[in-house]
């Protein structure tokens, strides 16, 4: 895994004009709900006893150094670790309260209700509009003026319309990074998902772009619910409503972010936050 | 000393070593076609036709004609051992290879002549040479042109009639062509798709004189009725392209008649202009590339060899490419990597080294005799005992080839497999699409530019084959393309010619290998360019598939 370039340890978050936002667990709805999650690479255990809920409708981050396993535990949710060879997993994930690891499981289904967009963008080689298509195309054949209305409100819904719709037959190659990794988010959001797994979406982006990221996020959270994976803390404290501290596979402490930055229950949190090691 | 080790170390010795490797290479390759080209394009130029006094061995003078086809030089002991006088002093001497042509009334094509005993050598221009479509070519003077045994023409004026006279031959030629190929061709075979047809209601145990038979019947004597149409006026043709003949006289002073039918051109080399043999070369030229071979293919053109190849080849990639691609995906896609997929690979790698001809033996006796002898069983029977497919045929060639080339495609399509990025697949996975939706929209796309590239490898290697070809289906005459106008239009079952082996077959099976030989060369050049063509054209393919599909940059 790449360290982002930009990591500050140690922040305050006063310096960050965040808005408390007031948000207390207990009175979330919960959308994914894991018990007792371990998981093995082989020999290797990377995520043990997991517990956590995941609010709906909310933006959740997962922080933590390298290699503490937030990718991991955020590729749990859209069984994207099933593709690895020599995964084990035990323990529970539900998601509306369906456990999304049963056997009679349609992964293809439940990947279409749980999206996710990766560290770098990851456009087909294909034109702009074709890549946003995709997933309906792979649903179905849908109408071509249907189509046409779902890519619109997909790359209006990424903040992308107005930038491309002038070359929408054009590659997605052509565009740059942080288009590029609107434009998957297009893409992710064009089957409507519940959830969107995002996995340091910004860490191979410039500052303008990852502004941009944020700020969608921001936009996209009323109908989505998000968890973002971040080696950035500022980053996590700017765009989410309960962040999870993870540390050596443990999910540390897991608040509303409010709370967390500012008066973490637990030493190692607090340790981390305030850049003491990480 | 010093000098020189540190000369080693800087490197230069390597760095000469290499680029001289390089370029022995590439004068390699450049010899070679230039070698084929200049022996091969050579022979369509016309050569200066002499005519010259020659001194027999036993003093007598005879009248000599030809042109020099070849020249070497003979030790002088060697001559004097066969009997020559040769003067003293003298170590070697000069003695050309004369084409003399007029195998009908001299009995040879070439004689030896040594320089020394041809005198007064020249070249008149009335000289005239004639290629025909029996007995290679005619050398001598024109002195007349008759029309059914009457003189019509004589002396200087012969020469514009019997340009006259060949021009409505060639018409009257394309005609009687047409007739015997095409339409005969195609009565020909639709008679003998009845006669199958009542054989199948044979044994089908249809009772005679039922309607099928009546309708069977009727149809034969529709077909008979054209059949004996078309005859007749292929009959009033040949009567008309026989009426013309000429009077020439060779070179031991008769005069022989020639039919005029039996001419294919006629021209003086000696009074072409520069311009005049330009035309003639590139008149040749396209003669060679686009007419039907004569004479036990030493004339004429070989069209029918370079249809075959390219028909083979095609046919070929159209079996190969979704084998290959198919057994690839499943190697690297599905099958669970291990030491049994790792033997696959190696086993796969080494049938790429198999020697070329064990393939032939393995289509003769699988393909041939065992699918084919039993298709014939299934579908054909009534053809028994002659055989459809279980005879040597294009079918068979093109799938032998296949089976030879099919690792080159898996090895490349695999390699392209390989180098799909991880993200690419993984995108498409997380917007719900299954693994084989994945491969089917994304990653066979993107890898088809390395498809293409295995393609590529597997038609240079096939288009080259000869040998596996000479057992499953390849021909030295093949009396009609293997693609015609008659249903089914495509013939999967009939033999072909090819290019490669109709060098072999000119080069050394032919009645009249000195004349065959510049075909040789030509033949070889014209392989060469049909492979770097077809090359070419799976190249730019490629090219634009990796245009169209160019992956995420690492």
């Amino acid at each position: 895994m790449t360290e982002a370039t930009a990591i500050t340890h140690g922040i305050d978050i006063g310096a960050l004009d965040r808005e408390p936002r007031h948000l207390r667990m207990q009175d979330e709805t919960i959308c994914l709900e894991v018990k007792d999650l371990n998981l093995y690479y082989g020999d290797k255990q990377a995520l043990s006893g997991i517990n956590m809920q995941i609010p709906k409708q909310r933006v959740s981050a997962f922080i933590g150094p390298s290699g503490c396993g937030k990718s991991t535990l955020l590729r749990c949710f859209n069984r994207m670790n099933d593709l690895v060879d020599g995964v084990r997993i035990d323990g529970q994930i539900a998601i509306d309260g369906e456990d999304m690891y049963a056997p009679h499981v349609n992964v293809a289904e439940l990947r279409r209700r749980v999206g996710m967009v990766f560290q770098k963008p990851n456009p087909f080689p294909k034109s702009i509009f074709e890549n946003v298509a995709y997933g309906l195309r792979i649903q179905g054949n849908p109408g071509k003026r249907e189509l046409a209305e779902v890519v619109e409100k997909a790359l209006k819904g990424a903040a992308l319309w107005d930038e491309v719709k002038d070359r929408l037959h054009d590659s997605a190659l052509g565009l740059s990074g942080g288009q590029q990794q609107r434009l998957v988010i297009a893409r992710a959001i064009a089957i409507e998902p519940e959830v969107l797994l995002l996995d340091e979406p910004a860490s191979a982006l410039d500052p303008i772009s990852t502004l941009k990221i944020e700020e969608l996020i921001y936009e996209l959270k009323d109908r989505y619910t998000i968890v973002i994976v971040t080696h950035n803390m500022q980053q996590a404290a700017r765009v989410s409503d309960y962040t999870a501290f993870m540390y050596m596979g443990e999910l540390v402490e897991f608040g509303d972010t409010d709370t967390l930055f500012t008066n973490p229950r637990k030493k190692q949190t607090e340790d981390y936050i305030t850049g003491r090691y990480g | 000393m010093k000098e020189l080790r540190a000369w080693f170390r800087s490197g230069s010795p390597w760095i000469w070593m290499n680029a001289g490797a390089v370029t022995a290479s590439i004068v390699m390759v450049a010899a070679l076609i230039i070698l084929i080209a200049v022996r091969g394009l050579g022979h369509f130029w016309a050569k200066p036709v002499f005519e010259a006094d020659y001194i027999e061995a036993d003093g007598s003078i005879t009248l000599l004609i030809g042109e020099i086809h070849d020249s070497e030089m003979v030790p002088a002991e060697r001559l004097r051992e066969a009997g020559e006088t040769v003067a003293a002093g003298v170590d070697t001497l000069r003695r050309y290879l004369v084409k003399t042509g007029n195998r009908d009334t001299g009995g040879l094509d070439f004689r030896w002549a040594l320089e020394s005993r041809i005198k007064a050598k020249r070249y008149p221009e009335t000289l005239m040479v004639l290629e025909r479509y029996e007995w290679g070519n005619f050398y001598g003077y024109l002195r007349s042109v008759s029309e059914d045994g009457t003189l019509v023409a004589e002396g200087e004026a012969a020469w514009e009639t019997l340009q006259q006279r060949l021009e409505r031959n060639r018409a009257l030629h394309a005609q009687i062509r047409q007739i015997e190929k095409n339409a005969i061709g195609s009565v020909n075979y639709r008679l003998e798709r009845l006669r199958l047809a009542e054989r199948r209601l044979e044994l089908d145990r249809v009772t005679p004189g039922s309607r099928a038979y009546l309708d069977l019947a009727e149809a034969r004597a529709t077909l008979q009725r054209e059949y004996e149409g078309l005859q007749q006026s292929l009959g009033e043709l040949q009567q008309q392209v026989a009426r013309d003949s000429i009077g020439a006289e060779v070179m031991d002073g008769r005069v022989v008649e020639i039919p005029l039918a039996k001419v294919v051109r006629a021209y003086r080399p000696n009074a072409m202009g520069a311009v005049g043999k330009v035309g003639f070369y590139m008149g040749k030229l396209w003669e060679f590339v686009s007419d039907d071979p004569r004479e036990a293919n030493t004339e004429g053109g070989i069209f029918p060899a370079i249809f075959g190849t390219v028909l083979m080849v095609i046919l070929m990639s159209i079996f190969v490419t979704p084998f290959g691609v198919v057994a690839a995906v499943y190697l690297r896609e599905y099958a669970k990597q291990g030491p049994l997929t790792r033997t696959i690979r190696i086993a796969v790698n080494n049938l790429a080294g198999v020697p070329s001809i064990v393939y032939g033996v393995f289509g003769l006796g699988f393909f041939v005799y065992f699918l084919g002898g039993n298709i014939d069983q299934l579908f054909f029977p009534e053809s028994l005992p002659a055989p459809t497919f279980g005879t040597p045929g294009l079918l068979w060639a093109s799938l032998t080839l296949a089976i030879l080339t099919v690792p080159v495609v898996i090895v490349a399509t695999e390699e392209g497999l390989s180098r799909i990025p991880r993200a690419i697949r993984e995108g498409s996975m997380a917007l719900g699409a299954t693994k084989a939706e994945t491969l089917w929209r994304t990653v066979l796309p993107m890898a088809s530019p390395a498809m293409m590239t295995g393609l590529i490898l597997a038609v240079a290697r096939a288009a080259g084959e000869v040998a596996p070809l000479m057992l499953v289906g390849v021909v030295k005459m093949a009396p009609s393309l293997a693609l015609d106008g008659n249903y089914p239009f495509l013939h999967l079952d009939q033999k072909f010619m090819h290019l490669g082996f109709h060098i072999f077959d000119v080069g050394f099976q032919s009645p009249n290998v000195e004349a065959a030989r510049p075909l040789v060369y030509a033949t070889a050049l014209l392989l060469v360019l049909v492979i770097v063509l077809l090359n070419l054209a799976a190249i730019a393919i490629r090219n634009h598939l990796r245009e169209k599909y160019r992956a995420l940059e690492h």
